[in-house]
Protein backbone atom coordinates (compact mmCIF):
# COMPACT_ATOMS: atom_id res chain seq x y z
CA UNK A 1 0.00 0.00 0.00
CA UNK A 2 1.56 3.02 -1.08
CA UNK A 3 -0.23 5.20 1.79
CA UNK A 4 1.29 2.97 4.33
CA UNK A 5 4.70 3.96 3.35
CA UNK A 6 3.89 7.30 4.20
CA UNK A 7 5.32 8.39 7.38
CA UNK A 8 7.70 4.93 8.03
CA UNK A 9 11.44 5.10 8.87
CA UNK A 10 12.91 2.47 6.97
CA UNK A 11 13.00 -0.21 9.79
CA UNK A 12 15.68 -2.54 8.50
CA UNK A 13 18.27 -1.44 5.57
CA UNK A 14 20.24 -3.57 3.94
CA UNK A 15 23.68 -2.66 4.33
CA UNK A 16 24.85 -0.58 1.71
CA UNK A 17 28.20 -2.01 -0.26
CA UNK A 18 28.79 -0.36 -3.20
CA UNK A 19 31.32 2.46 -4.55
CA UNK A 20 29.72 6.20 -4.21
CA UNK A 21 30.22 7.02 -7.66
CA UNK A 22 26.85 5.52 -9.06
CA UNK A 23 24.91 6.55 -5.97
CA UNK A 24 26.07 10.62 -7.13
CA UNK A 25 24.73 9.82 -10.43
CA UNK A 26 21.88 8.52 -9.35
CA UNK A 27 21.27 11.37 -6.57
CA UNK A 28 22.26 14.39 -8.33
CA UNK A 29 19.14 15.09 -10.84
CA UNK A 30 17.20 14.94 -7.74
CA UNK A 31 18.71 16.75 -5.33
CA UNK A 32 19.61 19.64 -7.54
CA UNK A 33 15.98 19.62 -8.78
CA UNK A 34 15.49 20.36 -4.64
CA UNK A 35 17.93 22.48 -4.34
CA UNK A 36 16.51 24.52 -7.18
CA UNK A 37 12.88 24.48 -6.62
CA UNK A 38 12.41 24.10 -2.83
CA UNK A 39 16.06 25.05 -0.79
CA UNK A 40 16.45 28.67 -3.22
CA UNK A 41 12.66 29.35 -3.09
CA UNK A 42 13.04 28.98 0.95
CA UNK A 43 15.76 31.93 0.27
CA UNK A 44 13.71 33.80 -1.86
CA UNK A 45 10.47 34.10 0.55
CA UNK A 46 13.23 35.75 3.34
CA UNK A 47 14.91 38.02 1.13
CA UNK A 48 11.18 38.43 -0.23
CA UNK A 49 10.32 39.12 2.93
CA UNK A 50 13.27 42.18 3.73
CA UNK A 51 11.78 44.12 0.50
CA UNK A 52 10.82 47.68 1.18
CA UNK A 53 8.03 49.65 -0.36
CA UNK A 54 8.95 50.78 -4.31
CA UNK A 55 9.95 54.18 -4.77
CA UNK A 56 7.64 54.93 -7.55
CA UNK A 57 4.61 53.78 -4.92
CA UNK A 58 3.31 51.50 -7.49
CA UNK A 59 1.42 48.22 -6.43
CA UNK A 60 3.45 45.10 -6.00
CA UNK A 61 6.33 46.81 -6.79
CA UNK A 62 9.25 46.35 -3.97
CA UNK A 63 13.09 47.03 -3.89
CA UNK A 64 15.50 44.71 -2.38
CA UNK A 65 16.66 45.73 1.39
CA UNK A 66 16.98 44.73 4.92
CA UNK A 67 13.35 46.02 5.96
CA UNK A 68 12.88 43.90 9.18
CA UNK A 69 10.15 46.16 10.28
CA UNK A 70 8.15 44.18 7.88
CA UNK A 71 8.17 41.21 10.41
CA UNK A 72 6.46 43.44 12.90
CA UNK A 73 4.25 44.74 11.21
CA UNK A 74 3.16 41.70 10.34
CA UNK A 75 2.84 40.29 14.04
CA UNK A 76 1.18 43.91 14.85
CA UNK A 77 -1.23 42.95 11.92
CA UNK A 78 -2.38 39.46 11.77
CA UNK A 79 -1.33 38.47 15.59
CA UNK A 80 -4.89 37.18 15.96
CA UNK A 81 -4.80 35.04 12.96
CA UNK A 82 -1.38 33.68 13.75
CA UNK A 83 -2.58 32.63 17.35
CA UNK A 84 -6.21 31.23 15.86
CA UNK A 85 -4.01 28.59 13.18
CA UNK A 86 -2.07 27.41 16.19
CA UNK A 87 -4.90 26.82 18.29
CA UNK A 88 -7.15 25.09 15.28
CA UNK A 89 -4.31 23.09 14.33
CA UNK A 90 -3.47 21.92 17.89
CA UNK A 91 -7.08 21.29 18.09
CA UNK A 92 -7.70 19.77 15.48
CA UNK A 93 -4.84 17.43 15.71
CA UNK A 94 -5.48 15.89 18.85
CA UNK A 95 -9.37 15.47 17.67
CA UNK A 96 -8.06 13.38 14.85
CA UNK A 97 -5.86 11.38 17.22
CA UNK A 98 -8.82 10.34 18.96
CA UNK A 99 -10.76 9.89 16.20
CA UNK A 100 -8.22 7.59 14.22
CA UNK A 101 -6.49 6.23 16.90
CA UNK A 102 -9.01 3.48 17.85
CA UNK A 103 -9.55 2.85 13.93
CA UNK A 104 -5.88 2.17 13.66
CA UNK A 105 -6.45 -0.40 16.78
CA UNK A 106 -8.76 -2.22 14.94
CA UNK A 107 -7.57 -2.53 11.23
CA UNK A 108 -3.58 -3.24 12.59
CA UNK A 109 -4.56 -5.40 15.81
CA UNK A 110 -8.57 -6.65 15.90
CA UNK A 111 -8.45 -7.57 11.95
CA UNK A 112 -4.77 -9.02 11.67
CA UNK A 113 -6.01 -12.45 10.67
CA UNK A 114 -8.34 -11.30 8.35
CA UNK A 115 -6.29 -10.31 5.21
CA UNK A 116 -9.84 -9.22 3.29
CA UNK A 117 -11.63 -7.20 6.29
CA UNK A 118 -7.84 -5.94 6.86
CA UNK A 119 -7.55 -4.68 3.10
CA UNK A 120 -11.18 -3.63 2.56
CA UNK A 121 -10.96 -1.37 5.57
CA UNK A 122 -7.35 0.06 4.32
CA UNK A 123 -9.01 1.06 1.10
CA UNK A 124 -11.84 2.59 2.90
CA UNK A 125 -9.67 4.59 5.28
CA UNK A 126 -7.93 5.86 1.95
CA UNK A 127 -11.15 6.73 0.02
CA UNK A 128 -11.90 9.98 0.67
CA UNK A 129 -8.08 10.73 -1.19
CA UNK A 130 -9.69 10.01 -4.35
CA UNK A 131 -12.02 12.89 -4.22
CA UNK A 132 -10.83 16.20 -4.14
CA UNK A 133 -10.92 17.75 -0.51
CA UNK A 134 -12.43 20.49 -1.85
CA UNK A 135 -15.40 18.77 -3.05
CA UNK A 136 -15.50 17.07 0.25
CA UNK A 137 -15.37 20.46 2.57
CA UNK A 138 -17.93 21.88 -0.03
CA UNK A 139 -20.23 18.76 0.91
CA UNK A 140 -20.00 19.30 4.37
CA UNK A 141 -20.76 23.09 3.93
CA UNK A 142 -23.71 22.28 2.03
CA UNK A 143 -24.71 19.59 5.02
CA UNK A 144 -24.03 22.44 7.64
CA UNK A 145 -26.05 24.94 5.65
CA UNK A 146 -28.92 27.02 7.31
CA UNK A 147 -31.31 25.24 4.90
CA UNK A 148 -29.87 21.86 5.27
CA UNK A 149 -32.13 19.33 6.95
CA UNK A 150 -29.45 18.90 9.78
CA UNK A 151 -29.26 22.28 10.85
CA UNK A 152 -33.04 22.24 10.45
CA UNK A 153 -33.34 19.27 12.91
CA UNK A 154 -30.89 20.91 15.44
CA UNK A 155 -32.54 23.60 15.68
CA UNK A 156 -35.79 21.83 15.92
CA UNK A 157 -34.54 19.74 18.95
CA UNK A 158 -32.94 22.73 20.89
CA UNK A 159 -29.48 21.82 20.44
CA UNK A 160 -28.91 24.85 18.17
CA UNK A 161 -30.53 27.80 18.78
CA UNK A 162 -33.11 29.14 15.95
CA UNK A 163 -30.63 32.30 14.76
CA UNK A 164 -27.53 30.11 15.10
CA UNK A 165 -25.38 29.05 11.75
CA UNK A 166 -23.35 26.09 12.00
CA UNK A 167 -20.91 27.52 9.00
CA UNK A 168 -18.82 30.23 9.77
CA UNK A 169 -18.20 28.90 13.36
CA UNK A 170 -14.97 27.52 15.06
CA UNK A 171 -16.52 24.46 15.20
CA UNK A 172 -17.60 24.47 11.55
CA UNK A 173 -13.71 25.40 10.70
CA UNK A 174 -12.26 22.51 13.08
CA UNK A 175 -14.71 19.78 12.09
CA UNK A 176 -13.53 20.74 8.52
CA UNK A 177 -9.65 20.39 9.53
CA UNK A 178 -10.11 17.53 11.76
CA UNK A 179 -11.89 15.24 8.97
CA UNK A 180 -9.63 16.34 6.29
CA UNK A 181 -6.75 14.80 7.90
CA UNK A 182 -8.21 11.41 9.42
CA UNK A 183 -6.63 9.22 7.37
CA UNK A 184 -3.19 11.03 7.50
CA UNK A 185 -3.35 10.31 11.37
CA UNK A 186 -4.58 6.69 10.67
CA UNK A 187 -2.26 5.06 8.18
CA UNK A 188 0.95 5.95 10.03
CA UNK A 189 -0.31 4.74 13.50
CA UNK A 190 -1.50 1.24 11.67
CA UNK A 191 1.28 0.59 10.75
CA UNK A 192 2.69 0.63 13.95
CA UNK A 193 0.05 -1.00 15.27
CA UNK A 194 0.73 -3.81 12.68
CA UNK A 195 3.97 -5.01 13.60
CA UNK A 196 3.35 -4.34 17.57
CA UNK A 197 4.28 -8.50 18.99
CA UNK A 198 0.96 -9.46 20.25
CA UNK A 199 2.59 -11.89 22.69
CA UNK A 200 3.63 -8.57 24.82
CA UNK A 201 0.13 -7.82 25.20
CA UNK A 202 -0.34 -11.29 26.40
CA UNK A 203 2.31 -11.35 28.26
CA UNK A 204 1.01 -8.23 30.69
CA UNK A 205 -2.51 -9.60 31.06
CA UNK A 206 -0.54 -12.70 32.28
CA UNK A 207 1.00 -10.77 35.09
CA UNK A 208 -2.43 -9.76 35.93
CA UNK A 209 -2.51 -6.12 34.47
CA UNK A 210 -5.82 -4.99 33.55
CA UNK A 211 -7.06 -3.93 29.84
CA UNK A 212 -6.46 -0.34 30.75
CA UNK A 213 -3.01 -0.40 32.33
CA UNK A 214 -1.94 -3.37 29.56
CA UNK A 215 -2.88 -0.56 26.98
CA UNK A 216 -1.21 2.48 28.67
CA UNK A 217 2.03 0.21 29.52
CA UNK A 218 2.34 -1.84 26.25
CA UNK A 219 0.06 -0.83 23.40
CA UNK A 220 0.77 2.98 23.41
CA UNK A 221 4.19 3.47 23.84
CA UNK A 222 5.02 0.42 21.00
CA UNK A 223 2.46 2.95 18.62
CA UNK A 224 4.21 6.16 19.25
CA UNK A 225 6.35 6.29 16.40
CA UNK A 226 3.39 6.10 14.58
CA UNK A 227 1.05 8.64 17.01
CA UNK A 228 4.13 10.79 16.07
CA UNK A 229 4.31 10.61 12.84
CA UNK A 230 0.57 10.42 12.49
CA UNK A 231 0.90 14.30 14.46
CA UNK A 232 2.95 15.90 12.27
CA UNK A 233 1.70 14.55 9.23
CA UNK A 234 -1.58 16.33 10.45
CA UNK A 235 -0.37 19.60 12.16
CA UNK A 236 2.01 20.69 9.55
CA UNK A 237 -0.32 20.68 6.61
CA UNK A 238 -3.47 21.98 8.67
CA UNK A 239 -1.63 25.05 10.45
CA UNK A 240 -0.81 26.28 6.51
CA UNK A 241 -4.36 25.63 5.62
CA UNK A 242 -6.91 28.11 4.11
CA UNK A 243 -9.79 26.08 2.49
CA UNK A 244 -11.64 24.96 5.52
CA UNK A 245 -11.26 28.44 7.44
CA UNK A 246 -12.20 30.15 3.88
CA UNK A 247 -15.55 31.96 4.14
CA UNK A 248 -16.36 30.58 0.99
CA UNK A 249 -16.07 27.06 2.54
CA UNK A 250 -16.41 26.63 6.36
CA UNK A 251 -15.40 29.72 7.74
CA UNK A 252 -16.18 33.69 8.01
CA UNK A 253 -14.48 36.28 8.48
CA UNK A 254 -13.59 35.97 12.10
CA UNK A 255 -11.84 32.29 10.77
CA UNK A 256 -8.93 33.27 8.99
CA UNK A 257 -6.02 31.39 9.62
CA UNK A 258 -2.58 32.18 8.67
CA UNK A 259 -3.13 30.47 5.97
CA UNK A 260 -5.61 33.14 4.59
CA UNK A 261 -3.57 35.94 5.61
CA UNK A 262 -0.82 34.56 3.24
CA UNK A 263 -3.29 33.96 0.38
CA UNK A 264 -5.06 36.72 0.52
CA UNK A 265 -1.73 39.30 1.15
CA UNK A 266 0.14 37.67 -1.73
CA UNK A 267 -2.05 36.90 -4.11
CA UNK A 268 -4.61 39.41 -4.13
CA UNK A 269 -3.07 42.46 -1.67
CA UNK A 270 0.40 41.48 -3.79
CA UNK A 271 2.03 42.43 -0.28
CA UNK A 272 4.96 40.27 -1.14
CA UNK A 273 7.00 40.82 1.98
CA UNK A 274 4.09 40.90 4.24
CA UNK A 275 3.25 37.41 2.85
CA UNK A 276 6.82 36.33 2.82
CA UNK A 277 7.19 37.42 6.37
CA UNK A 278 4.61 35.61 7.67
CA UNK A 279 5.45 32.69 5.84
CA UNK A 280 8.90 32.47 7.02
CA UNK A 281 7.90 32.63 10.57
CA UNK A 282 5.36 29.82 9.87
CA UNK A 283 8.62 27.67 8.79
CA UNK A 284 11.00 28.56 11.65
CA UNK A 285 7.90 27.52 13.99
CA UNK A 286 7.18 24.20 12.41
CA UNK A 287 10.86 23.65 12.00
CA UNK A 288 11.18 24.56 16.00
CA UNK A 289 8.20 22.45 16.78
CA UNK A 290 9.30 19.45 14.49
CA UNK A 291 12.81 19.30 15.95
CA UNK A 292 12.03 19.15 19.64
CA UNK A 293 8.82 17.17 19.43
CA UNK A 294 11.25 14.47 17.70
CA UNK A 295 14.03 14.49 19.81
CA UNK A 296 11.73 14.35 23.02
CA UNK A 297 10.07 11.30 21.78
CA UNK A 298 13.34 10.29 20.69
CA UNK A 299 12.66 8.53 17.20
CA UNK A 300 15.44 10.70 15.02
CA UNK A 301 14.92 9.07 11.68
CA UNK A 302 10.73 9.97 11.38
CA UNK A 303 9.38 9.52 8.02
CA UNK B 1 -23.65 -8.68 29.12
CA UNK B 2 -20.45 -6.62 30.52
CA UNK B 3 -18.23 -8.69 27.90
CA UNK B 4 -20.21 -8.62 24.86
CA UNK B 5 -20.56 -4.95 25.39
CA UNK B 6 -17.00 -4.29 25.00
CA UNK B 7 -16.74 -6.97 22.29
CA UNK B 8 -19.00 -5.12 20.56
CA UNK B 9 -18.18 -1.57 20.97
CA UNK B 10 -14.92 -1.30 19.01
CA UNK B 11 -16.50 -2.75 15.58
CA UNK B 12 -19.36 -0.53 15.93
CA UNK B 13 -17.63 2.70 16.63
CA UNK B 14 -15.12 1.63 13.87
CA UNK B 15 -18.50 1.10 11.63
CA UNK B 16 -19.89 4.23 12.12
CA UNK B 17 -16.47 6.21 11.64
CA UNK B 18 -16.54 4.69 8.06
CA UNK B 19 -19.88 5.86 7.42
CA UNK B 20 -18.89 8.92 9.03
CA UNK B 21 -15.97 9.24 6.42
CA UNK B 22 -17.90 8.24 3.86
CA UNK B 23 -20.55 10.91 4.40
CA UNK B 24 -19.28 13.56 1.98
CA UNK B 25 -18.25 11.37 -0.83
CA UNK B 26 -21.91 10.13 -1.07
CA UNK B 27 -23.36 13.66 -1.07
CA UNK B 28 -21.02 14.82 -3.75
CA UNK B 29 -21.87 11.44 -5.88
CA UNK B 30 -26.13 11.98 -4.92
CA UNK B 31 -25.66 15.26 -6.08
CA UNK B 32 -24.24 14.86 -9.61
CA UNK B 33 -27.93 13.78 -10.33
CA UNK B 34 -29.20 16.70 -9.18
CA UNK B 35 -30.89 18.57 -11.87
CA UNK B 36 -29.75 22.45 -11.39
CA UNK B 37 -30.50 25.94 -12.63
CA UNK B 38 -28.94 28.11 -10.76
CA UNK B 39 -27.14 26.38 -7.98
CA UNK B 40 -26.52 22.77 -6.60
CA UNK B 41 -27.22 23.26 -3.51
CA UNK B 42 -31.17 22.04 -2.89
CA UNK B 43 -32.43 18.79 -4.31
CA UNK B 44 -34.38 19.47 -7.57
CA UNK B 45 -34.88 16.18 -9.79
CA UNK B 46 -32.81 13.10 -10.74
CA UNK B 47 -31.53 13.27 -13.94
CA UNK B 48 -28.56 11.32 -15.67
CA UNK B 49 -28.26 14.57 -17.99
CA UNK B 50 -24.67 15.91 -16.25
CA UNK B 51 -23.27 12.63 -16.46
CA UNK B 52 -24.43 12.32 -20.20
CA UNK B 53 -23.20 16.00 -20.84
CA UNK B 54 -20.04 16.77 -18.62
CA UNK B 55 -18.38 18.90 -21.61
CA UNK B 56 -20.99 20.95 -21.77
CA UNK B 57 -19.26 22.63 -18.63
CA UNK B 58 -16.45 23.61 -20.65
CA UNK B 59 -14.25 25.34 -18.45
CA UNK B 60 -14.63 22.29 -15.71
CA UNK B 61 -14.10 19.72 -18.81
CA UNK B 62 -10.91 22.09 -19.48
CA UNK B 63 -9.60 22.63 -16.04
CA UNK B 64 -9.72 18.77 -15.55
CA UNK B 65 -7.73 18.07 -18.58
CA UNK B 66 -5.33 20.54 -17.56
CA UNK B 67 -5.31 18.51 -13.91
CA UNK B 68 -4.71 15.46 -16.08
CA UNK B 69 -1.88 16.49 -17.83
CA UNK B 70 0.32 18.45 -14.94
CA UNK B 71 -0.56 15.08 -12.67
CA UNK B 72 0.73 12.59 -15.81
CA UNK B 73 4.11 14.86 -16.75
CA UNK B 74 4.88 15.31 -12.67
CA UNK B 75 4.16 11.54 -12.35
CA UNK B 76 6.64 10.67 -14.67
CA UNK B 77 9.23 13.19 -13.32
CA UNK B 78 8.90 12.42 -10.17
CA UNK B 79 8.93 9.03 -9.92
CA UNK B 80 12.25 8.62 -12.51
CA UNK B 81 14.17 11.23 -9.98
CA UNK B 82 12.47 9.95 -6.71
CA UNK B 83 13.43 5.78 -7.86
CA UNK B 84 17.17 7.28 -8.41
CA UNK B 85 17.57 8.90 -5.28
CA UNK B 86 15.49 5.87 -3.39
CA UNK B 87 17.94 3.14 -5.01
CA UNK B 88 20.99 5.08 -4.24
CA UNK B 89 19.89 5.64 -0.26
CA UNK B 90 19.25 2.23 -0.02
CA UNK B 91 22.23 0.52 -1.88
CA UNK B 92 25.33 2.75 -1.55
CA UNK B 93 27.36 4.10 0.59
CA UNK B 94 28.35 7.83 0.24
CA UNK B 95 29.23 10.76 2.13
CA UNK B 96 26.53 13.33 2.83
CA UNK B 97 23.73 10.35 3.60
CA UNK B 98 22.42 12.77 6.83
CA UNK B 99 22.06 15.66 4.58
CA UNK B 100 20.55 14.41 1.86
CA UNK B 101 18.07 12.96 4.29
CA UNK B 102 17.14 15.96 5.60
CA UNK B 103 17.04 17.60 2.27
CA UNK B 104 14.30 14.73 1.51
CA UNK B 105 12.45 15.44 4.60
CA UNK B 106 12.24 18.86 4.59
CA UNK B 107 9.49 19.41 1.63
CA UNK B 108 7.29 16.76 3.79
CA UNK B 109 7.40 18.80 6.83
CA UNK B 110 6.65 22.39 5.25
CA UNK B 111 3.42 23.65 4.62
CA UNK B 112 2.02 23.99 1.50
CA UNK B 113 1.28 27.16 1.72
CA UNK B 114 5.10 27.93 2.88
CA UNK B 115 6.31 26.10 0.00
CA UNK B 116 3.67 28.02 -2.77
CA UNK B 117 4.75 31.40 -1.78
CA UNK B 118 8.16 30.43 -2.02
CA UNK B 119 7.75 29.00 -5.62
CA UNK B 120 6.11 31.98 -6.49
CA UNK B 121 8.14 34.54 -4.83
CA UNK B 122 11.13 32.85 -6.60
CA UNK B 123 9.80 33.17 -10.11
CA UNK B 124 8.69 36.70 -9.75
CA UNK B 125 12.41 37.52 -8.46
CA UNK B 126 14.10 36.03 -11.47
CA UNK B 127 11.49 37.19 -13.90
CA UNK B 128 9.46 33.71 -14.94
CA UNK B 129 5.82 34.53 -15.74
CA UNK B 130 3.85 31.40 -13.92
CA UNK B 131 1.66 29.16 -15.77
CA UNK B 132 1.27 25.74 -16.84
CA UNK B 133 5.07 24.54 -16.12
CA UNK B 134 5.30 26.92 -13.55
CA UNK B 135 2.43 24.20 -11.68
CA UNK B 136 4.22 21.33 -13.13
CA UNK B 137 7.39 22.36 -11.70
CA UNK B 138 5.86 22.80 -7.80
CA UNK B 139 4.07 19.40 -8.37
CA UNK B 140 7.31 17.63 -9.05
CA UNK B 141 9.21 19.47 -6.45
CA UNK B 142 6.54 18.28 -3.78
CA UNK B 143 5.78 14.70 -4.61
CA UNK B 144 9.31 13.75 -5.08
CA UNK B 145 10.10 12.65 -1.44
CA UNK B 146 6.78 11.04 -1.43
CA UNK B 147 8.16 8.38 -4.34
CA UNK B 148 11.54 8.20 -2.37
CA UNK B 149 10.03 7.15 0.60
CA UNK B 150 7.38 4.57 -0.83
CA UNK B 151 9.94 3.22 -3.43
CA UNK B 152 13.00 2.92 -0.12
CA UNK B 153 10.90 0.75 1.34
CA UNK B 154 10.39 -1.81 -1.19
CA UNK B 155 14.21 -1.04 -2.07
CA UNK B 156 14.94 -2.57 2.26
CA UNK B 157 13.23 -5.60 1.49
CA UNK B 158 15.21 -6.55 -1.25
CA UNK B 159 17.70 -9.67 -1.16
CA UNK B 160 20.93 -8.22 -1.75
CA UNK B 161 21.70 -12.47 -2.52
CA UNK B 162 19.43 -12.19 -5.80
CA UNK B 163 21.43 -9.10 -7.50
CA UNK B 164 24.81 -11.11 -6.59
CA UNK B 165 23.51 -14.09 -8.32
CA UNK B 166 22.94 -12.75 -11.57
CA UNK B 167 26.37 -11.12 -10.94
CA UNK B 168 28.12 -14.51 -10.39
CA UNK B 169 26.40 -15.63 -13.49
CA UNK B 170 28.81 -12.90 -15.75
CA UNK B 171 24.95 -10.50 -16.13
CA UNK B 172 26.36 -7.38 -17.01
CA UNK B 173 25.10 -4.33 -14.02
CA UNK B 174 22.60 -3.19 -16.43
CA UNK B 175 22.02 -6.86 -17.47
CA UNK B 176 21.52 -7.28 -13.53
CA UNK B 177 19.46 -4.10 -12.94
CA UNK B 178 16.78 -4.66 -15.93
CA UNK B 179 16.47 -8.32 -14.91
CA UNK B 180 16.45 -8.72 -11.40
CA UNK B 181 16.78 -5.27 -9.25
CA UNK B 182 13.68 -3.28 -11.55
CA UNK B 183 11.17 -6.10 -11.63
CA UNK B 184 11.39 -6.44 -8.40
CA UNK B 185 11.71 -3.25 -7.12
CA UNK B 186 8.53 -2.27 -9.62
CA UNK B 187 5.58 -2.78 -7.25
CA UNK B 188 6.95 -0.03 -5.50
CA UNK B 189 7.45 2.01 -8.20
CA UNK B 190 4.03 2.03 -9.23
CA UNK B 191 2.83 2.27 -5.98
CA UNK B 192 4.68 5.77 -5.53
CA UNK B 193 3.98 6.31 -8.84
CA UNK B 194 0.11 6.12 -7.68
CA UNK B 195 1.01 8.22 -4.34
CA UNK B 196 2.56 11.26 -6.67
CA UNK B 197 -0.72 10.93 -9.48
CA UNK B 198 -3.32 11.28 -6.78
CA UNK B 199 -1.20 14.37 -5.22
CA UNK B 200 -0.39 16.03 -7.76
CA UNK B 201 -4.39 16.02 -9.26
CA UNK B 202 -5.70 16.98 -5.65
CA UNK B 203 -3.17 19.47 -5.43
CA UNK B 204 -4.79 23.25 -4.51
CA UNK B 205 -2.74 25.15 -2.75
CA UNK B 206 0.97 25.11 -4.18
CA UNK B 207 -0.94 25.07 -7.43
CA UNK B 208 -2.95 28.17 -6.74
CA UNK B 209 0.31 30.25 -6.45
CA UNK B 210 1.73 29.10 -9.22
CA UNK B 211 -1.08 29.04 -12.05
CA UNK B 212 -0.79 32.81 -12.79
CA UNK B 213 -4.65 32.25 -15.43
CA UNK B 214 -4.02 28.68 -15.76
CA UNK B 215 -6.58 26.55 -14.18
CA UNK B 216 -6.91 23.49 -12.88
CA UNK B 217 -10.06 21.34 -11.53
CA UNK B 218 -8.86 21.95 -7.79
CA UNK B 219 -8.23 25.52 -8.65
CA UNK B 220 -11.43 25.84 -10.50
CA UNK B 221 -14.15 24.30 -7.66
CA UNK B 222 -12.24 26.78 -4.91
CA UNK B 223 -12.68 29.47 -7.88
CA UNK B 224 -16.13 28.89 -8.50
CA UNK B 225 -17.27 27.99 -4.53
CA UNK B 226 -18.48 31.28 -4.15
CA UNK B 227 -21.06 31.15 -6.58
CA UNK B 228 -21.51 27.82 -6.55
CA UNK B 229 -20.29 24.85 -8.48
CA UNK B 230 -22.11 23.44 -10.98
CA UNK B 231 -22.94 19.68 -10.77
CA UNK B 232 -20.48 18.75 -13.44
CA UNK B 233 -17.54 18.84 -10.86
CA UNK B 234 -19.71 16.57 -8.72
CA UNK B 235 -19.74 13.91 -11.82
CA UNK B 236 -15.58 14.37 -12.47
CA UNK B 237 -15.03 14.33 -9.39
CA UNK B 238 -16.99 10.75 -8.50
CA UNK B 239 -15.54 9.64 -11.72
CA UNK B 240 -12.15 10.24 -10.65
CA UNK B 241 -13.04 8.23 -7.33
CA UNK B 242 -14.52 5.05 -8.79
CA UNK B 243 -11.93 4.45 -11.31
CA UNK B 244 -9.17 5.02 -8.35
CA UNK B 245 -10.83 2.77 -5.82
CA UNK B 246 -11.66 -0.43 -8.86
CA UNK B 247 -7.45 0.48 -9.16
CA UNK B 248 -6.73 0.25 -5.37
CA UNK B 249 -9.43 -2.60 -5.02
CA UNK B 250 -7.74 -5.17 -8.32
CA UNK B 251 -4.26 -4.11 -6.94
CA UNK B 252 -4.98 -5.48 -3.61
CA UNK B 253 -6.99 -8.35 -5.09
CA UNK B 254 -4.16 -9.23 -7.48
CA UNK B 255 -1.41 -8.76 -4.43
CA UNK B 256 -3.50 -11.26 -2.26
CA UNK B 257 -4.27 -13.91 -4.66
CA UNK B 258 -0.49 -13.86 -5.42
CA UNK B 259 0.17 -14.15 -1.53
CA UNK B 260 -1.78 -17.10 -1.04
CA UNK B 261 -0.22 -18.79 -4.62
CA UNK B 262 3.23 -18.42 -2.82
CA UNK B 263 1.91 -19.56 0.70
CA UNK B 264 0.54 -23.02 -1.20
CA UNK B 265 3.75 -23.62 -2.91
Amino acid sequence: MAFVALGQGSSKTVEPTRSSRVAFVLLAPGVIYLGLFFLTPLFSLIITSLKTASMTGEIGMYDYGLEFGNYAYAVSQYGPQIFRSFVYATVATVMALLISYPIAYFIGVKARNKPVLQALLLTLVIAPFFISFLLRTLAWKQIFSNESPVTQVLQALTLLPADQNIIGTDFAVIFGLTYNFIPFMTLPIYTSLERLDLRLVEAGSDLYASPAKTFWRITLPLSMPGVISGTLLTFIPISGDYVSASRDFLGDSDTSMLGNVVEATYLRMQDYPTASALSVMLMAAIVIIVSTYVRRAGTEDLL
Amino acid sequence: MKLSLGKWLLPSYVAFAFIFMMIPIAYTFVFSFNETEKSNIAWKRFTFENWLNVCDQQEVCNAFGNSMAIAVIATLVATVLGTAIAIALGRYKFKGRGATNLLLFLPMATPEVVMGAGLAAQFLNVGIGKGFWTIVIGHIMFTLSFVVVTVKARVATLDPRLEEAGKDLYGSPASVFWRITFPLLLPGIMAAAMLAFALSFDDFIITQFNAGAETTFPKFIYTAAARGIPPEANVLGSAVFFVAIAIVLIVQLRSSLKAKRLAKK
